[in-house]
């Protein structure tokens, strides 16, 4: 196989929920290594994207390849293990463990020790918890979260939640990391922290995906843009391309302001 | 799985050793067996419901699985104790393989019908099997549980039996618990889309976890069918999930030992209220209604919840 330039490429994907288009005929790739932004209104099809990505939803036509494999269909477990990891828009924690806890639950595709071995504490067994273990407690340090291991991730304010999300996305070892929206409702000291490990995450060789209302923070850590508006690509490219294109203005601020504009 | 936990085991299994010294007669002690039988079933019921978020009112029908298990193939079949032990062991869990891959395709309320339908189904099969299962007559003549040839003919042996077994059960799923897959389960209970994007098999774990609360439920109800020697279909009818449940819910589902203390109370309790006479049930209501309006969270962690709330108000 020669050496794919590209991580995830999609075909053609549609998707319809009943009568409604909520994806339609979009087709694009993800360069290994980048940072890819996906913008548009709200409503655009951008969690429904990430849902199909990630097996959530199946998409109802269209191919999607990760590394070169089809993935269409599977589930989403097996997608996770496959490489592809993501955080939600709405904070999907699980609250009532603690931040080790949820980093230590997204070491899961990286280990193995089944019902009896954990069971019984076999030897296998208790080396593997130890790696999970430390390995959690580094991930946690990436995000400046060590001090609050022990606390319940549901009392955590949101900034350190949506931190706590992306990392525990990061311990499943992933290739390519999809995220929804990670910046949104944070301030603007909390965003620029999200905007560091955004990089380190990328400097670590692992390809982003993101989703992202915070325009700032869009064009500053891109390489490159994906616009859809109900569905459908409008527009693809570097932020300094996409800034000056005409259908993304008019899709943000509607074509009648573009006229009172004009 | 913590030293704490090691800790109540240990507190546990002296307790276990100490108690035969202080109680005595046969009445005491198959009061005491009995508990540790609902005990058993409990904890499986805890691992299902607290951990896992999957709900079963049909788990009854395992523990008559174990119980008809054993007993017909010790009565019938002539096979020894231990074959038939295993025997109940790998039956109930090919019935809740059989079962649970439907059935927890289901969630909420719809899985809680299902595993009351198949709860009353088995029920049923007990009643109609008359060749094998003496229908609604029973089966009677259960040999006694016997070890090295030496069978057991007092309650204390089975006292021993259960409680042994139950802290075998107990360290194994505390040890679960505090794993890679108890992890996983409770993550599971949390929200079921980031434990599936954490690379979660749900459907193996929830399998694999009804699979064992059905083991347990079994290994239970073949020690009940030894040490009774009659068992018949009524003692595994639907009441009987719902009293196990109850059980559960009263010490607290979410937390093993919760579990532990609720199968222990509400054994005790309905024996020791009789002194009341024809009052017996009304107390037993009363108090349990006390327990769900004030504890919903069950007594384990309630009573301590309810300390707080009262006596140390200045001090928050």
């Amino acid at each position: 196989m020669t050496t794919n330039p590209f991580i995830l490429d999609a075909e053609c994907l549609h998707k319809a929920f009943g009568g409604l288009m909520a994806i339609s005929d979009l087709s694009f790739k993800v360069r290994e290594g980048e940072i890819k932004s996906v913008i548009g209104p709200n409503g655009a099809g951008k969690t429904t994207l990430f849902n199909l990505i990630t097996g959530v939803h199946p998409a109802s036509s269209g191919k999607i390849h990760f590394q070169g494999k089809p993935i269409n269909g599977l589930k989403p477990h097996v997608i996770a293990r496959l490489g592809i990891s993501r955080t939600f828009q709405t904070v999907e924690l699980f609250s009532q463990m603690t931040v080790l806890e949820n980093v230590m639950v997204g070491c899961h595709p990286r280990s193995r020790a089944g019902l009896f071995s954990s069971g019984f504490r076999l030897p296998h067994m208790r080396k593997e918890e130890k790696w999970i273990r430390d390995q959690s407690f580094e991930i946690l340090k990436l995000g400046s979260l060590l001090g609050r291991a022990d606390l319940p991730a549901g009392s955590l304010p949101l900034g350190e939640q949506k931190t706590l999300e992306v990392l525990r996305a990061l311990a499943t070892g992933p290739k390519l990391i999809l995220l929804d929206e990670p910046a949104a409702g944070l301030n603007e000291v909390e965003t620029q922290k999200m905007a560091d490990l955004l990089y380190s995450i990328r400097d670590s060789g692992v390809t982003i995906l993101l989703v992202e209302h915070d325009m700032s923070l869009v064009m500053k850590v891109s390489d490159e843009i994906l616009v859809i508006n109900y569905g459908e690509k409008i527009a693809e490219g570097p932020p300094a391309q996409i800034q000056n294109d005409q259908k993304v203005i008019e899709a943000y601020l509607g074509g009648e302001a573009l006229l009172c504009l004009n | 799985m913590g030293k704490n936990n090691y800790l109540k085991l240990l507190v546990m299994a002296a307790i276990i050793a100490v108690v035969p010294l202080i109680v005595s007669g046969d009445y005491h002690l198959s009061i005491l067996v009995f508990m540790g039988i609902n005990c058993m079933v409990v904890v499986g019921l805890s691992l299902l419901m607290g951990y896992a978020g999957q709900i079963s009112l049909g788990h009854a029908a395992f523990f008559g699985i174990g119980a008809y298990s054993t007993g017909i193939l010790t009565t019938q079949f002539g096979l020894s104790i231990y074959a038939a032990f295993l025997c109940g062991i790998l039956f109930s869990s090919l019935v809740a393989v059989i079962i649970g891959i439907p059935a927890l395709r289901l969630q909420g309320h719809y899985l809680a019908i299902a595993t009351l339908g198949i709860g009353e189904i088995i029920y049923i099969i007990f009643n109609e099997m008359v060749g094998l299962t003496g229908g609604p007559s029973g089966l009677s003549n259960i040999p006694a549980f016997h070890v090295g040839g030496y069978p057991f003919s007092h309650s204390i042996q089975y006292y021993y039996l259960v409680w042994g077994a139950l802290l075998v059960i107990l360290w194994f799923s505390l040890n679960l618990i505090h794993s890679r897959v108890g992890r996983a389960l409770k993550a599971m209970h949390g929200s079921e889309v980031a434990a599936g994007a954490m690379g979660i098999n749900l459907s193996a774990y929830k399998i694999q976890i009804f699979v064992l609360s059905a083991i347990y439920a079994s290994i239970a109800g073949s020690i009940y069918a030894h040490f009774v020697s009659f068992i018949a279909p009524n003692n595994f009818a639907f009441m009987n999930s719902i009293m196990f449940l109850m059980m559960g819910v009263v010490g607290g589902l979410h937390n093993i030992w919760g579990a532990v203390m609720g199968a222990s109370l509400m054994t005790f309790l309905p024996e020791y209220l009789r002194v009341f006479k024809e009052f017996d049930i009304l107390i037993y209501g009363a108090i349990l209604l006390a327990i769900l309006l004030f504890m919903p969270e069950g007594f384990l962690e309630g009573i301590p919840m309810l300390y707080r709330k009262y006596f140390k108000r200045g001090e928050a």
